[in-house]
C-alpha cells in the first residue's frame, strides 16, 4: 500500500458536500486563487456557480487577460503546486494527473469572466438567422450530390429516383399484400436484408442439397426445431430466398400471432398460422411451405437434449401435404442447438404471463440485454431427398396409420442426417 | 318461378335496404316489392309499397299471406344499435324479429325462397383464425355478446328453417364489411374520424364489399335462386396499415387496452361506435375465401375491395400528405426510372382461386 494522504487539518475549510448555498470543498479546491475566491461565495452566498467567478475575475481584469492565455499553456503543476503546497507533497504524480483539469476550468472561468466584461454576451434574439443561413446554395448541392455518389455509386440518379419510387409506394399504401398479409417488398428490402449478414457473418450458414427444392410448385420443408427464439426458422428463410430464389412461407404457432408486433411482422413476412386449413391452402396455391413440427417442444428444450428430435407433433403435416400431393423436403438444421443454450426455465412464471417458458441461458438474464446476443456457432443446413407424397391414394390421409408412417420416416430421416452432420462437424464454433 | 314475383324485403328504413328495394323494383322479373320497417324510411322508395310493421310480433304473418309474398329478402340484422336504442333493443330487433319473421315464412306456403344477409362478422376475429374463411368453417372462439352472437343466432335459426322447409331455397350471404361513399356504419364511421386511432402492434387484414355490389350481388340472389351459403368481398385484400396510408390519414398507435378506452370516449361523443366485435376486428383482421361466390352463385363484385375503398376515400375530405408531396418534387428532378417493384402476387379469391 502507499503512503497514506496526509490533509493538514484546516488548509480546505470545513469539510462536505456543496449545498444549495455553500460550495463543497472539492468545488472550492477548484478555485483559481483560493482566497479571492472563498470569500464573495461566504459572503453572497450565491446559488449559480457563475457568480462567484465572474467577481472573482472582474477587479484584476488586467491582470488576468494576459495571464488566462499564458496559463493555459503553462506547466499544470504550476499553480496547484502554489495553491496547496502541503497536498501536493505525499503522491505528486497523481496531484499532477488531477491538476490538469484543475488549470482548464480555472482558465475558463477566467476567460468567462473576461470576455463577459469586454462584450456583452450575445443573446439568441441578437443572433440573428441561423447558423445554416451563411452556407450558398451551390455549397449545399455540391454537398447533396457528394453525399448521393457516396451512398449510390456513379449511377446515383436513377438508383436515387429508385429509392424515391420505392418510399412513394410505401407512403401511398399503393402496394399489394397477398391474401395471408404477405409483403414481398418490405421482406425483400428490409427483413432479408437485416437477417442475410446475420446469417452469412455471424452463423456462416453452410447450405447443403438446395437442389432438393423445387424450382415451382407447392413443397413441405420440414425441419427440427432449436434455439430457444426460432432463429433457425428466419435463417432458414434467408438462405432458401438466397439460395433458390424462393420464399419460405413457415407456418407458426398462434402465440406468434397473439404478440403484438411480432404478429404483424410474421404475417408481412409470409408467415400465417399453422393450421391444416391455412397450410393445404398455401400448399394448393403452389408456395413453399416450411414448417417445425416439434413446436415448442423443441425450441423449449433444453440444453442436454440437443439434437435429440421430440414428438413430430400429431403429424398434421403429413395429412396436409398427402392431400394436396406435394413432396415434403426433410431439413436437418445444426448449429442452432448452441446459440442459446437452455440451463433452466421458471414454469411459474412463465405460466403467469403465459408463454410456454421462460428460458435462462449461461447469459440471460445474468447479463441482461447483452445476454441476448446469439453466440456465434457455426451452422449447417442439409435439405434432404424429397419424399413423395403423390403416389397414394385419394384416401391416404384418412389412414391414421399411414400418416404416422410417413410422419415417421420423415422425422427419422432427419435424426440420422442430424448425426451424420454432427459427426462431420469438428467444432461447435467453426 | 319467372314473371309476377312478389318480393318483402325487411329493414327498409335503411339506406342499403332502400336502395335495394327501389332497384329491384325497377327490375322485369318482380312484379311487387313490399318493403317493411318499424320506422318509415327517409328517402324515396320508389315502386316499393312501404308497410310499416313490426317484424317482432305476428302481424309480418298476416302481411306475407294477405299480399301473396314468395320472396323474403331479410336484411334488418343491425350492426349498432344507432337509432334503435340500447343494446338491448337491438338484440332483440335483430334476433326475435328473425325468429318471428322465419316462423311466419315457414307458416305461409306462398314463400318460396329466403334470401339473408349475414355478416363475414359470424367468423369472429382471434389470433387463432386461419388466413382465409371458407363457408364451412365455424368461429374458432364462439361470440359472447354483440353483433356477432346476433348473428350467428339469427344464422342458425335459417338454417333451422332450411331443414324444416326443404321447398324453400334458402339463401345466406355473408358479406364482408360494406363500404361505400353513402355507408353509415361503425368501420365506415371509425374511417371517418379525423385522427384514426389503430390497435399497437397489430395489422389487420381488411376486406371490403362496394355498396352497389351489395345490391347487385342482392339482386342476383333473388334471381338466380341458388340455395347454399356464400361468403361475399371484393378481390384483394388491404392490411389497416395500407389503407391509412392511402387515404393520408394521421393514425395514433394505442396498446391494445387503451383502444377500448378511446372507444367508449368516442362512442359517447357520438363519433363512432368501436364495439367488441370491431376491436377485434381492427386487431386480427379476417379475410373470407369468395371461389363459392363465384363458382356456385356465379355473381362478380364489380369492385375489388382497394377500389371500393378507393372511392370511399375520393369522398373525404384529403389528408395532409406533405411527405409524399415531398417525395414528388424530389423525383420530378431525377430521371425517370422502370418500375422494379416485385411481380403482381395473385390476390385473394382471384379468377383462378
Amino acid at each position: 500500500m502507499a503512503d497514506a494522504e496526509i490533509i493538514p487539518i484546516g488548509t480546505r475549510g470545513r469539510p462536505g458536500r456543496g449545498t444549495g448555498t455553500r460550495p463543497s470543498s472539492a468545488a472550492r479546491g477548484l478555485a483559481p486563487k483560493a482566497g479571492a475566491a472563498r470569500k464573495p461565495a461566504k459572503a453572497d452566498a450565491t446559488p449559480t456557480p457563475e457568480k462567484p467567478a465572474s467577481p472573482a475575475a472582474t477587479p484584476d481584469a488586467p491582470a488576468a487577460t494576459p495571464q488566462a492565455p499564458a496559463a493555459r499553456k503553462a506547466a499544470p503543476a504550476k499553480k496547484p503546486a502554489a495553491a496547496k503546497p502541503a497536498a501536493t507533497k505525499p503522491e505528486p504524480v497523481i496531484r499532477m494527473a488531477e491538476a490538469a483539469p484543475v488549470i482548464e476550468t480555472a482558465s475558463l472561468l477566467d476567460g468567462l469572466g473576461d470576455s463577459a466584461s469586454a462584450v456583452p454576451a450575445a443573446r439568441t434574439e441578437e443572433r440573428g438567422l441561423s447558423p445554416l443561413a451563411g452556407i450558398p446554395v451551390g455549397d449545399w448541392l455540391a454537398a447533396f450530390q457528394h453525399a448521393a455518389r457516396e451512398l449510390f455509386g456513379d449511377q446515383w440518379e436513377p438508383q436515387l429516383a429508385r429509392f424515391l419510387a420505392f418510399l412513394r409506394r410505401r407512403l401511398t399504401g399503393d402496394y399489394t399484400v397477398d391474401e395471408y398479409g404477405f409483403d414481398p417488398e418490405v421482406t425483400e428490402r428490409f427483413f432479408m436484408a437485416a437477417l442475410r449478414p446475420i446469417a452469412q457473418k455471424w452463423f456462416r450458414v453452410e447450405v447443403r442439397g438446395i437442389e432438393n427444392i423445387p424450382t415451382e410448385g407447392g413443397a413441405l420443408v420440414v425441419s427440427n426445431h432449436s434455439g430457444t427464439i426460432p432463429v433457425d426458422g428466419l435463417m432458414t428463410m434467408v438462405s432458401i430466398h438466397d439460395q433458390s430464389g424462393r420464399y419460405l412461407r413457415p407456418l407458426g404457432a398462434d402465440l406468434v400471432f397473439r404478440l403484438p408486433l411480432v404478429g404483424s411482422i410474421a404475417r408481412k413476412g409470409g408467415a400465417t398460422l399453422a393450421c391444416n386449413e391455412d397450410a393445404e391452402r398455401m400448399l394448393r396455391g403452389g408456395e413453399l411451405v416450411g414448417v417445425w413440427p416439434e413446436g415448442f417442444k423443441g425450441i423449449g428444450k433444453p440444453f442436454s437434449e440437443r439434437y435429440k428430435l421430440q414428438r413430430f407433433g400429431r403429424g398434421g403435416f403429413v395429412s396436409a401435404a398427402l392431400r394436396t400431393g406435394v413432396p415434403i423436403i426433410p431439413l436437418s438444421v445444426v448449429g442452432a442447438e448452441e446459440i442459446y443454450p437452455l440451463v433452466g426455465n421458471i414454469p411459474s412464471l412463465a405460466r403467469l404471463i403465459g408463454v410456454p417458458y421462460i428460458p435462462i441461458t449461461p447469459f440471460f438474464p445474468l447479463l441482461g440485454p447483452l445476454g441476448l446476443i446469439p453466440l456465434p456457432s457455426k451452422w449447417l443446413l442439409e435439405f434432404g431427398e424429397p419424399i413423395r407424397t403423390d403416389e397414394y391414394d385419394a384416401g391416404a390421409a384418412e389412414d391414421p396409420m399411414l400418416v404416422f408412417n410417413v410422419t415417421d420416416q420423415v422425422r427419422e430421416t432427419i435424426q440420422q442426417t442430424l448425426y451424420s452432420l454432427l459427426m462431420q462437424r469438428e467444432s461447435v464454433f467453426k | 318461378m319467372g314473371v309476377g314475383r312478389t318480393v318483402l324485403v325487411t329493414g327498409v328504413s335503411r339506406d342499403l335496404g332502400r336502395t335495394f328495394a327501389r332497384t329491384l323494383a325497377t327490375d322485369p322479373g318482380v312484379n311487387r316489392v313490399i318493403g317493411v320497417d318499424v320506422m318509415p324510411p327517409r328517402g324515396d322508395l320508389g315502386d316499393v309499397t312501404f308497410v310499416r310493421a313490426d317484424i317482432r310480433n305476428p302481424v309480418i304473418a298476416k302481411v306475407i299471406a294477405k299480399e301473396d309474398v314468395d320472396t323474403v329478402v331479410h336484411m334488418s340484422v343491425i350492426a349498432t344499435p344507432g337509432s334503435a336504442g340500447a343494446r338491448g333493443t337491438m338484440k332483440e330487433l335483430n334476433v326475435i324479429g328473425s325468429m318471428q319473421l322465419l316462423a311466419a315464412c315457414q307458416k305461409a306456403e306462398t314463400v318460396r325462397q329466403l334470401v339473408v344477409k349475414s355478416s363475414t362478422t359470424a367468423y369472429g376475429a382471434s389470433s387463432r383464425d386461419p388466413a382465409m374463411f371458407t363457408e364451412d368453417m365455424e368461429p374458432r372462439r364462439p361470440p359472447r355478446s354483440g353483433y356477432a352472437k346476433d348473428v350467428n343466432e339469427v344464422e342458425r335459426y335459417v338454417r333451422g328453417f332450411a331443414r324444416r322447409r326443404p321447398d324453400v331455397t334458402v339463401t345466406l350471404l355473408r358479406c364482408a364489411n360494406v363500404i361505400g361513399p353513402r355507408v353509415v356504419s361503425p368501420l365506415a364511421s371509425y374511417f371517418r374520424l379525423p385522427v384514426i386511432p389503430t390497435v399497437l402492434g397489430f395489422d389487420p387484414r381488411l376486406q371490403f364489399l362496394h355498396e352497389t355490389d351489395l345490391n347487385r350481388v342482392l339482386r342476383h340472389a333473388v334471381l338466380s335462386d341458388v340455395a347454399g351459403t356464400f361468403n361475399v368481398a371484393g378481390d384483394g385484400l388491404l392490411m389497416l396499415s395500407q389503407a391509412l396510408r392511402r387515404m393520408g390519414r394521421t393514425s395514433v398507435p394505442l396498446p391494445g387496452p387503451a383502444f377500448g378506452g378511446v372507444g367508449s370516449v368516442l362512442k359517447s361523443a357520438r363519433m363512432a361506435d368501436l364495439s367488441p366485435e370491431l376491436v377485434a376486428f381492427l386487431t386480427y383482421g379476417r379475410g373470407v375465401d369468395t371461389t363459392r361466390m363465384r363458382t356456385e352463385l356465379g355473381f362478380e363484385p364489380s369492385y375489388s375491395t382497394a377500389a371500393a375503398f378507393a372511392e370511399f376515400v375520393g369522398t373525404l375530405p384529403p389528408g395532409g400528405r406533405r411527405a409524399e408531396r415531398v417525395l414528388a418534387s424530389l423525383a420530378d428532378r431525377l430521371p425517370p426510372v422502370d418500375e422494379d417493384r416485385p411481380a403482381q402476387l395473385t390476390v385473394a379469391g382471384g379468377k383462378d382461386g
